[in-house]
């Protein structure tokens, strides 16, 4: 069986302070339900963990997921993925993120934001597109 | 003779209520069962065959006494209205002092103080990313930072709600304070909110990694403290809106919360305190969703089960220790992204709920909160809220309105029932701190989350603008909340680093080996060191470090 094959792997997790995970628990059954392998951590995981993990599990996809503003670490955590030469992997940011941080999750290489509302379907979708196109750009490369 | 027809209440005969039956089957057509998030199912219609005045006395009687289903005061919101507590915290002391003070202005009765998250994680803000600093919550480390929070507030006169867990820093902090004021503790009112650190640890997280032995010594000193020197504080308020936010049932909510309340009232008991020593002092906490009747149901239920439990279970003679007594939030989760106005009618309808349920105080949510931390417009709304339901609607006149409702009765009498089941769950796995060790609590409320997520996804539960009714949005306009400005908190890290390098350190070291020395003897009390260390100097951070290393870490469960 190649790479391509198998199931996408997405790491589910939360980082800074906040411990509301009513949200990533969620969504990591939504994933798990579709056939996706999750690896799904605890609360409160610091930037470099999330970046050791996804090297270890070899994820595909990271969704990080925000109640109580820790969405601003994000920039730090794409920053970090890029100095472990992990870019490749897709980031999507759940939660509240309010309208006016929208741009600056994108600007920092976000690749899907998914607000409260959105449906199953868009997030199984959603993560199913961003890990065959993060495979398909590995496999060239 | 047919009684029926003489019953003096007017009730429906027999011919008219089979005559109903009839033509509600030939009009209706299909009639899928309906039920409540609790699971209940819910009727068409209730009538005296499902609950009659018979049972008035044992079921319903009046308020202020047993029972106590209509009310835990005999004048209730007629003689006093509830406290309308509306929670506060942002960025620097001095902006949380100006946004308290303009929230006073607005009809506020109540302080409310909500530490930014890095302080709930246990940490001063000079050790944290400044990108969190102040983001939600305002942020006290020192003495001197609660001295600028609370500037002109009436200590001795005005209730404050502190959410402040394990070990209490906050009070500490406030504590030390009032004593440089001249007010002796025993004049300070209020609550240390989030001190109930087992929905922490199975809801959200939020504790401070103390571990769960740790965090229960630490919740037992503060208890004995309070009734020795702060009688009019209230230590413990036992949290079911955690639970309920994170995905519980209201039932289950209310089960698991009643069963946490008789944990830490057991434990009391076993270190030799008397019942009517604290349980006046034990208060609640729980969310208000959307599901009106349920939720107010949900309230005279609890009332009357906690009545009977203090009265019958745990020996309380007093009937201040029989009392239910409760702040309420209305509920963040049912709150929607789209069409946020709708939310304003969302915030007033969980509001009626928990005053027909007959609560103590209560916060209602800015109608932005799924979009950020709330504007200052948002909050001045919800405010306006409760100010409308009490004077224009006229919510505080009449005790306990929905008593005698044949459907109300019914689905209190229910609500009881689901409740009892899920505190018998718990009872049998040998009580709420070991269902919370194996598991079991956890596994309970992210089963619930799941399957109601799934009664959205698949429109069994309308969501307004998310599953139904939607329209075309424009794209939301910049709320202009975005963080707090991140000059002024660099200011305050500097701020914090200054006091730490002006204050006398070899007061602050003793003070910490104090605290040290009561953290292993049990002899000694925790809480009256951390007031001494507050005083000493000693920030937040470093309470919190020197506890967690005495007292051991704890680490989360991970269920997904």
């Amino acid at each position: 069986m190649t790479v391509s094959e198998t199931a996408p792997r997405v790491l589910v997790t939360k980082i800074g302070f906040d411990g509301h995970d009513r949200g990533s628990r969620i969504v990591a059954s939504y994933l798990r339900d579709a056939g996706m392998e999750v690896i799904y951590t605890s609360p409160w995981q610091a930037v470099d963990a999330v970046v050791n993990l996804a090297i270890e599990e070899d994820v595909d996809v990271i969704g990080v997921s925000s109640l109580a503003t820790d969405h601003h670490l994000i920039p730090k955590l794409m920053k970090a993925l890029g100095d472990a030469k992990m870019e490749h992997v897709a980031v999507i940011v759940g939660g509240i993120i309010p309208p006016g941080d929208e741009k600056a999750m994108m600007d920092a290489g976000v690749a899907e934001i998914f607000h409260p509302g959105a449906t199953r379907e868009q997030i199984v979708d959603g993560v199913r597109g961003l890990a065959e196109q993060v495979r398909g750009g590995s496999a060239v490369s | 003779m047919n009684k029926q027809s003489k019953n003096p209440t007017g009730a429906p005969t027999r011919s008219s209520a089979s005559r109903w039956a009839e033509d509600y089957a030939s009009q209706i057509g299909t009639d899928l069962p309906r039920r409540n998030r609790s699971g209940i199912e819910i009727k068409p219609l209730y009538t005296p065959a499902d609950w009659n005045g018979d049972r008035f006395e044992a079921q319903l009687g009046y308020p202020g006494q047993p029972p106590a289903t209509r009310g835990v005061y005999a004048s209730m919101h007629r003689g006093r209205s509830w406290s309308q507590r509306q929670l506060i915290g942002y960025a620097t002391p001095a902006e949380y002092n100006q946004r308290l003070r303009n929230m006073i202005d607005a009809g506020v009765t109540a302080v409310s103080l909500i530490p930014c998250n890095s302080v709930y994680r246990g940490f001063d803000i000079d050790e944290v990313d400044i990108e969190l600093v102040g983001t939600c919550g305002v942020t006290v480390n020192t003495i001197e930072d609660m001295e600028v929070c609370l500037e002109g507030i009436p200590l001795d006169r005005m209730s404050v709600s502190l959410n402040d867990p394990s070990p209490f820093t906050l009070l500490g902090f406030m504590a030390a304070l009032a004593r440089r004021r001249g007010i002796p503790w025993s004049a300070i009112t209020g609550t240390s909110n989030q001190s109930d650190y087992i929905s922490h640890y199975v809801a959200n997280h939020m504790f401070y990694r103390l571990s769960l032995p740790g965090s229960r010594r630490v919740l037992l000193d503060h208890i004995k403290f309070a009734n020795q020197h702060m009688t009019g504080w209230n230590p413990v308020s036992v949290v079911g809106q955690h639970m309920q936010q994170a995905g519980a049932t209201p039932a289950e909510s209310m089960g698991l919360t009643l069963s946490t309340a008789i944990q830490y009232a057991n434990d009391c008991i076993t270190l030799g305190l008397e019942p009517d020593s604290f349980l006046p002092r034990f208060t609640f906490f729980f969310d208000i969703s959307i599901s009106l009747f349920e939720e107010a149901a949900k309230f005279r239920a609890a009332r009357r089960i906690w009545s009977r439990i203090t009265r019958e279970q745990l020996g309380a003679k007093d009937p201040r220790s029989w009392r239910f007594k409760f702040h309420g939030q209305t509920s963040g989760s049912d709150l929607t992204r789209q069409q946020p106005l709708n939310n304003i009618a969302r915030v007033t309808i969980q509001a009626l709920s928990g005053i027909l349920g007959g609560l103590q105080s209560l916060h209602t949510d800015g109608y932005d909160e799924v979009l950020s931390v709330p504007t200052e417009d948002a909050a001045r709304v919800a405010v306006a809220t409760q100010n409308i339901l009490r004077e224009e609607a006229g919510l505080a006149d009449v005790i306990d309105p929905l008593g005698g409702s044949y459907y109300v009765e019914t689905l209190t009498d229910q609500m009881e029932e689901a409740i009892l089941a899920v505190m018998k769950r718990i009872e049998d796995a040998g009580g709420m701190y070991a269902a919370v060790e194996s598991g079991l609590v956890q596994s309970m409320i992210g089963e619930s989350a799941i399957a109601f997520q799934n009664r959205v996804d698949n429109g069994e539960q309308t969501m307004v603008g998310v599953n139904a009714y939607q329209i075309k949005e424009e794209s939301l306009a910049d709320v202009g909340l975005t963080g707090p400005d991140r000059a002024l908190m660099e200011a305050q890290v500097d701020r914090v680093r200054r006091f730490k390098k002006d204050r006398s350190q070899d007061d602050a070291q003793q003070a910490i080996d104090a605290l040290r020395n009561a953290a292993n003897d049990d002899g000694q009390n925790t809480f009256e060191q951390v007031i001494e260390a507050a005083d000493a100097g000693v920030t937040h951070g470093e309470i919190c470090t020197a506890l967690r290393e005495e007292l051991g870490y704890g680490h989360p469960l991970v269920v997904a």
